[in-house]
């Protein structure tokens, strides 16, 4: 029986914009091959079973939790965890959180922001209900909740501000 | 340098045959007026862009070459006799690279008398083996194929079951853990005898789960006889010395890391089994081990706050002046006593309030249920939902305002030892500020709205949180003029790397960017202590404000060769030293510290005493509105106003947060947490995130903190004290007052479920 557990199947899983080729058992997790297979250690292990949001990833632009979604089954889709984002200049969603102290502990802040990206992705002027409800399935132990719902506010206007000075940068005048 | 003194210690008449040391400083605090710069300002967090992009590294994220995974196998019955544990099939599994349990682990004393796995598990998930191997997957097949021998025992759930006569044993001793704590002044049964009014009521408190979301665990890895540790642990320098003394290693071969943890709440303040278990793996293996508890483990083995019940007898004139003071307190402690800071719901009994009477006995029992341990003002927090629902009951029965009656029952002095406090009018300051930012009145109930009705309430404390020594540290300056603060506390996500920085790079005159801040390494930090009692800022904070302005003197010293005056003329702001009075006459620090190079300019600081003959400590309250819905139970939390003496506040914004985090965390204690336990089976039904229900976002009602920032020059050098678990105290029971408010019942029992309040409207006890 274990010898079928641990029998592996090759795969593409591409991460962050790089294709990473494993072999993996079937019953990995996405979230136990970020972690483990790449040392991808900013997507959180809390409950490893879809109470906590913890884990929570984009799968093609959209948030999931990690820990319920097979590796293999990610085959060859787009995915992108908390060191993807950002990059020369933090993600408005990540300098949001820094301004208005939506962390304490930061152990739920990784899912936190990506499950606000999503939203922003979707929706660039949300309501404050659509903030709350994006992050309904993310649990913060510390009770950082009053400034996460402030740091989706200011993320929003952020992303608006340079999506503004992108588009005025690259306009003739 | 510190100075040194030696004192005689005075017990009773007697003068003892010991000395201890007092580290004094001779360092002038920080004014009530006095102008500071960089504390005082709400700076972001200097590890903010480290949790945002997922840098920060945590236990759980130690990635080693070779790294395996352990895994824990946890008794499934709440008592049993373990008669044998065969763990040849989990050792022939392919990919498991070490096996441990009781029949090869070396022998060693754990919790008051118990071996590190025992041949009697007193719990559900009391630990009977463990595994490493090459994967968390595999570490979980070989669990399963370790066949163990039970031989059920009786067991015991319950304060109730346990005390009864001829109950099982949880221990062999008997089920009362010590002796009873007892603590009487003044004479209550004359004076109960006396009162006008008595309230006599008894309040239970439940479980509650801590649930940091980083479970407990540890990565370990040895280098020959040298044992590195990763230790999810809020006191790195109490895992190193009790690992250690466990292992047989001198300390300075064993070296605790804990740079970022993902929540402690008090529950990771002792040195748990699984940190010995991962380094035994780990020398078994020859490989470094992670072993990270589940989220079931973490709920069933790694603490909880203790359940209570309490008598509370209050005794009052009918001018409302508090006459006798009596609780008879039990304590559910689970299984083992695992040590740290003990709960001690009989305290805030002891100092709340003025009264000259009173009487609290408080026992602590075993059960066959998980060990309690530290949770965010232990002991107080229950307390004072008893202590602060009684005080309401005491004000309807007079017909005194709430606030009227607390305000006439102020305490200016610690009445246990008789000392007058630092700041004895910060309470009163306290219920000013929520009175003023929530609109406090009585009367004038709001109109119903439908099944829907509205409520207000209020409640207060007190708690220590004045810090104490010792704790070190030191600065070093660097030829280019930038400053590093290196201390061996921890930063257990409230803050403490911000806060300390801060403080140095004020007394040092640096820009904040200049200054960084090294802690939670026992290889390269200098000893403070755990991370505990809302007490890291106060007892840390003068200390590296010491050390800095040993290396501000010495960086003053040498300027004032370069500019040829006397370093008493020079002053030092945003990194330039100038001659007072005469700012052209200027240099950089960096001029300085580059000419001086390669030599180094350091400071040196310990935590000086807390003042004699005085008590600090620190002192809140809160208004909580409610709206109760008759028909369905439901109970929604409006809004909080919190407003909480902390001394000095060093960054407001990270005060704010501890408030909005500690008063989510008691609507939860208050209305929704509870670890459920079976009582055929004694197996916990909710030891998970779905079933045992802290907030959600959804859940948080609007919090204003309504700030205090009334700095304490007699506590310490920079007047700041703890505001870790203070804000979290009063808001269950302000909850509850204000459900008594809007529905006319009274609720002794926490969390205040839908269930309890239903049965409560209907008549049901």
């Amino acid at each position: 029986m274990n010898e079928l557990a641990t029998g592996r199947l090759t795969v593409v899983l591409p991460v962050n914009g790089t294709d990473y080729p494993l072999a993996l058992e079937p019953r990995r997790t996405l979230l136990d091959a970020l972690r483990d297979d790449l040392a991808l250690t900013g997507t959180k292990k809390v409950c490893d079973m879809g109470d906590c949001g913890a884990c929570t990833v984009l799968l093609e632009g959209r948030a999931v939790y990690a820990c319920l979604l097979l590796a293999v089954d990610c085959a060859g889709r787009r995915v992108t965890t908390i060191e993807g984002l950002g990059g020369d200049r933090l993600d408005p969603v990540q300098e949001a959180f820094i301004r208005t102290d939506a962390l304490q502990c930061g152990f739920c802040t990784p899912g936190q922001i990506l499950s606000l990206r999503a939203l922003l992705d979707t929706t660039g002027a949300p309501s404050d209900e659509e903030i709350l409800r994006a992050v309904t399935g993310n649990l913060c132990r510390c009770g950082a909740y009053v400034n996460i719902l402030r740091a989706g506010r200011l993320a929003a206007e952020l992303q608006a501000v340079r999506g503004r000075s992108a588009h005025a940068a690259l306009s003739p005048r | 340098m510190p100075r040194f003194h030696l004192d005689k210690l005075r017990t009773g008449d007697g003068e003892e045959d010991e000395y201890r040391v007092r580290e004094v400083t001779g360092l002038p605090a920080w004014g009530r007026d006095a102008a500071l710069g960089i504390v005082g300002r709400a700076l972001p967090r200097v590890e903010g862009p480290e949790k945002v992009t997922g840098r920060a590294r945590y236990a759980y994220d130690v990635r080693l070459p070779g790294q395996i995974h352990a895994r824990v196998l946890r008794s499934p019955l709440p008592h049993a006799r373990v008669r044998g544990v065969d763990t040849r099939r989990a050792v022939a599994l392919p990919g498991v690279r070490a096996v441990l349990s009781a029949a090869d682990a070396p022998a060693m004393e754990w919790y008051d008398g118990s071996a590190l796995f025992d041949r009697t598990v007193r719990f559900e998930g009391d630990e009977v083996a463990a595994v490493a191997a090459d994967s968390e997957d595999i570490a979980r097949d070989a669990l399963a194929l370790i066949e163990v021998d039970y031989e059920p025992l009786p067991f015991v759930l319950t304060l109730e079951e346990a005390l009864r006569p001829g109950a099982p044993r949880v221990r062999e001793r008997g089920n009362v853990a010590g002796e009873p704590k007892v603590y009487r002044r003044g004479d209550v049964d004359a004076a109960l005898a006396g009162a006008d009014v008595v309230v006599d009521e008894v309040y239970t408190t439940q479980t509650a789960l801590h649930n940091c979301l980083e479970p407990h665990g540890c990565t370990a890895t040895w280098d020959g006889e040298r044992l590195t540790l990763w230790d999810s642990t809020q006191a790195i320098f109490d895992v190193r010395e009790e690992v250690a003394a466990k292992l047989g290693l001198p300390e300075h071969r064993v070296r605790v890391i804990k740079q970022h943890m993902g929540g402690g709440f008090g529950s990771k303040q002792v040195a748990w089994k699984h940190t010995v278990i991962a380094a035994l793996l780990a020398r078994r293996a020859g490989r470094p081990v992670q072993l990270m508890l589940d989220r079931e483990a973490e709920n069933l083995a790694a603490g909880n706050r203790n359940a209570t019940r309490q008598r509370v007898r209050l005794g009052a004139t009918r001018a409302g002046t508090l006459v006798a003071i009596v609780a008879q307190i039990e304590q559910a402690g689970g299984a083992y006593m695992v040590g740290g800071e003990g709960s001690n719901t009989a305290s805030i009994y002891q100092t709340l309030y003025r009264c000259a009477n009173v009487h609290t006995e408080q026992v602590t029992v075993y059960t066959n249920t998980g060990p309690a341990v530290a949770f965010r003002a232990p002991g107080h927090v229950e307390g004072a939902f008893a202590l602060e629902s009684a005080m309401d009951e005491l004000a309807r029965a007079l017909a005194v305002d709430p606030l009227e009656l607390r305000r006439r029952n102020h305490a200016t002095e610690d009445q246990r030892r008789g000392r007058p406090y630092t700041s004895p009018d910060s309470l009163p300051l306290c219920y000013d500020r929520i009175v003023e930012a929530f609109g406090w009145s009585r009367g004038g109930r709001l109109a119903a709205d439908g099944p829907r009705r509205r409520g207000v309430g209020v409640a207060a404390h007190d708690w220590g949180g004045a810090g104490y020594p010792p704790g070190y540290a030191w600065i070093k300056l660097n030829a280019d003029g930038t400053a590093e603060v290196v201390t061996g506390t921890q930063d257990i996500g409230t803050g403490t790397r911000t806060g300390l920085t801060q403080i140095a790079a004020e007394e040092l005159g640096l820009p904040v960017e200049q200054v960084v801040l090294h802690l939670g390494d026992t290889g390269t930090g200098v000893y403070a202590p755990v991370s505990s009692g809302s007490a890291t800022q106060a007892t840390i904070g003068p200390a590296v404000r010491a050390a800095a302005a040993e290396a501000r003197r010495h960086l003053l010293e040498a300027a004032a060769l370069m500019l040829e005056v006397s370093a008493g003329d020079l002053e030092i702001r945003e990194g330039r030293i100038s001659v007072a009075g005469a700012p052209d006459r200027a240099l950089g620090v960096a001029d300085v510290t580059r000419r001086i190079a390669p030599h180094m300019i350091q400071g040196h600081g310990a935590r000086g005493p807390n003042p004699e003959g005085k008590a600090v400590r620190t002192f809140g309250a809160q208004c909580v509105e409610v709206e109760v819905d008759v028909e369905t139970g439901e109970v929604r939390v409006l809004r909080v106003v919190a407003s909480h003496d902390c001394g000095r506040i060093v960054n407001p914004a990270l005060v704010d947060s501890q408030v909005f985090g500690a008063v989510t965390q008691g609507v939860g204690y208050a209305l929704t947490e509870e670890r459920v336990v079976d009582a055929r089976s004694g197996v916990v039904l909710n030891a998970n995130l779905e079933e045992y229900k802290i907030p959600t976002v959804a859940d948080v009602p609007a919090i204003v903190h309504a700030r205090l920032d009334h700095p304490d020059p007699e506590a310490n050098s920079t007047g700041a004290k703890g505001i870790g678990e203070p804000p979290l105290v009063p808001t269950a029971p302000a909850i509850a007052n204000a459900i008594f408010d809007a529905v006319g019942v009274r609720l002794r029992a926490v969390p205040l479920s839908r269930r309890r309040l239903l049965d409560a409207l209907a008549g049901r006890a």
